[in-house]
């Protein structure tokens, strides 16, 4: 393995006394002097700042552009309007998922946001197409939560106007820059490109406002979970369909029926008869948070499935995982038992998200 | 009375034949916030290593182990219902046990407050 990498922000994040982790090659923090729980809640009540400059920016230029990336992800591309952005994911041909990822419509060319753990596997994936595949070197932060337009809109106005996956590029800061309204944390909030030489100066000023905070990876994760957002690698990965993962909103009816993507078969077998698994929430009932790897049991003590992600949810007030059960266990109310240090403990399903999601549509 | 340490990061403050036991200010601090707090039954016994208590963070699962041979005579059930009072006062109010123990000879595998020091620099 070679060094991890370091963002433009490292400096910044060391100096706000940043707790610095190896995440998929790149030095991030986990989380800062307020702790996990304090950013989380921060995020949910006034407004949060992350650095995701890790992930991979691409732009895709081409002839019929749309229509090839389309070869790639069962989402409809070619009927995205400008200034909109979509999730989605490349599918591999066993209909498993290779990573799910945004893509926003430019106008001439596409603008895609893959995750840093699968950015270089993507990259090549791209590149299969016949298509200028150019990997953005901008740095990537998040500012999200219920002020996150008030903040934001002190020096990019335009923002006011833009709803919940739409994307523009505006002059802030004195330079130009992408700001999409989207997220991770299943509250409003924005993702803005930055160029490099400008963002430590530009988050430094955001920063100023009284009610933003920076926030870790801790934060992130613990906020995606009770949003019920999957996190590729742990709910989502090659083995795992998006009908398995109930995706399938993600999968406009076009695509769906008229497939032409990797892996169509088995999705479209899927959606006909039903997936043998799904992915469900699952709520403990007592205090113990049920981790990644524990299983999941029916009331007769049969496996039925396994927790992909779980922790404690700070604004749920309590536990929270998400896993896979056989699709028979799969309504929310179902009795299950989760296996936690051997001992079987109550748990039921729920349907996602834990904590309502509060975009601006 | 002397406190004792363990390299599992806990402490455990020797009275003759009994000793009341917790988690240190290292161990809570690198934990991070405590949300959940396991402990064993009063009167149980234990042999040196095995689990006797399970401490959830926000970011992770830790065991606490048994230091010594020793058997639980009072359980800090407080814990429990406010697992956060770990990280306000470990080397105090957040105590896990009281216990007697079962051999005080063990006691001399253990670090004294100096060892600790050293071992957590």
């Amino acid at each position: 393995m070679s060094e991890p990498r370091k963002t433009p922000l490292y400096d910044l994040h060391v100096e706000l006394g940043g707790k610095m982790v190896d995440f998929a090659g790149w030095m991030m923090p986990v989380n800062y002097g307020a702790g996990v729980a304090a950013e989380h809640k921060q995020c949910r009540e006034k407004a949060a700042l992350f650095d995701v400059s890790h992930m991979g920016q691409v732009e895709l230029r081409g002839r019929r552009v749309k229509q090839q990336m389309e070869t790639l992800v069962p989402s409809s591309i070619t009927t995205l309007p400008i200034g909109k952005a979509r999730y989605t994911f490349f599918t591999n041909p066993q209909g498993g998922i290779m990573d799910d990822l945004i893509v926003s419509n430019g106008g001439d060319y596409l603008f895609a946001v893959v995750n840093a753990s699968m950015r270089d596997q993507d990259i090549a994936h791209m590149r299969s197409l016949d298509l200028e595949v150019t990997e953005m070197d901008d740095a990537l932060i998040a500012i999200q939560g219920p002020m996150a337009e008030t903040i934001v809109a002190e020096y990019a106005p335009v923002v006011k106007t833009l709803k919940f996956m739409e994307t523009t590029i505006t002059s802030m800061g004195g330079t130009l820059c992408r700001i999409s309204r989207l997220g991770y944390t299943g509250e409003d909030g924005f993702e803005i490109s930055i160029p490099v030489d400008h963002v430590e100066r530009i988050t430094r000023a955001f920063l100023q406002h009284p009610d933003l905070e920076p926030a870790g990876l801790g934060a992130r994760d613990s906020l995606r979970l009770e949003a019920g957002l999957c996190l590729y690698g742990n709910d989502i990965d090659n083995d795992t369909s998006p009908v398995e993962a109930n995706l399938v909103w993600a999968m406009q009816k076009a695509r769906r029926e008229g497939g032409g993507f990797p892996g169509a078969e088995r999705i479209q077998r899927e959606l006909a008869q039903g997936p043998s698994r799904r992915l469900v929430g699952i709520k403990p009932e007592g205090r113990a948070p049920a981790r990644r790897g524990v299983e999941v049991a029916d009331k007769d003590g049969n496996i039925i499935g396994a927790v992909t992600s779980g922790g404690f949810g700070p604004t749920y007030g309590g536990p929270v995982s998400m896993g896979y059960v056989a699709a028979e266990f799969s309504d929310p109310g179902t009795p299950v038992d989760l296996i936690i240090r051997g001992k079987a403990r109550p748990a039921s399903i729920i349907k996602l998200p834990f904590v309502a999601q509060n975009y601006k549509r | 009375m002397t406190v004792y340490y363990t390299e599992e990061h806990e402490w455990l403050d020797v009275d003759g034949e009994t000793a009341t036991l917790g988690i240190t200010k290292h161990a809570a601090e690198a934990l991070g916030e405590v949300v959940f707090v396991e402990l064993q039954d009063v009167g149980e016994t234990f042999d040196k290593d095995d689990e006797i208590g399970v401490v959830e963070s926000v970011k992770a699962a830790s065991e606490l182990y048994a230091p010594l041979a020793l058997e639980i005579t009072e359980s800090n059930t407080a814990l429990e219902d406010e697992p956060a009072m770990v990280n306000e006062d470990p080397e105090g109010n957040a105590w896990f046990y009281k216990v007697k123990i079962a051999d005080v000879a063990e006691l001399e595998g253990l670090m004294d407050e100096a060892a600790y020091k050293a071992h957590t620099a």
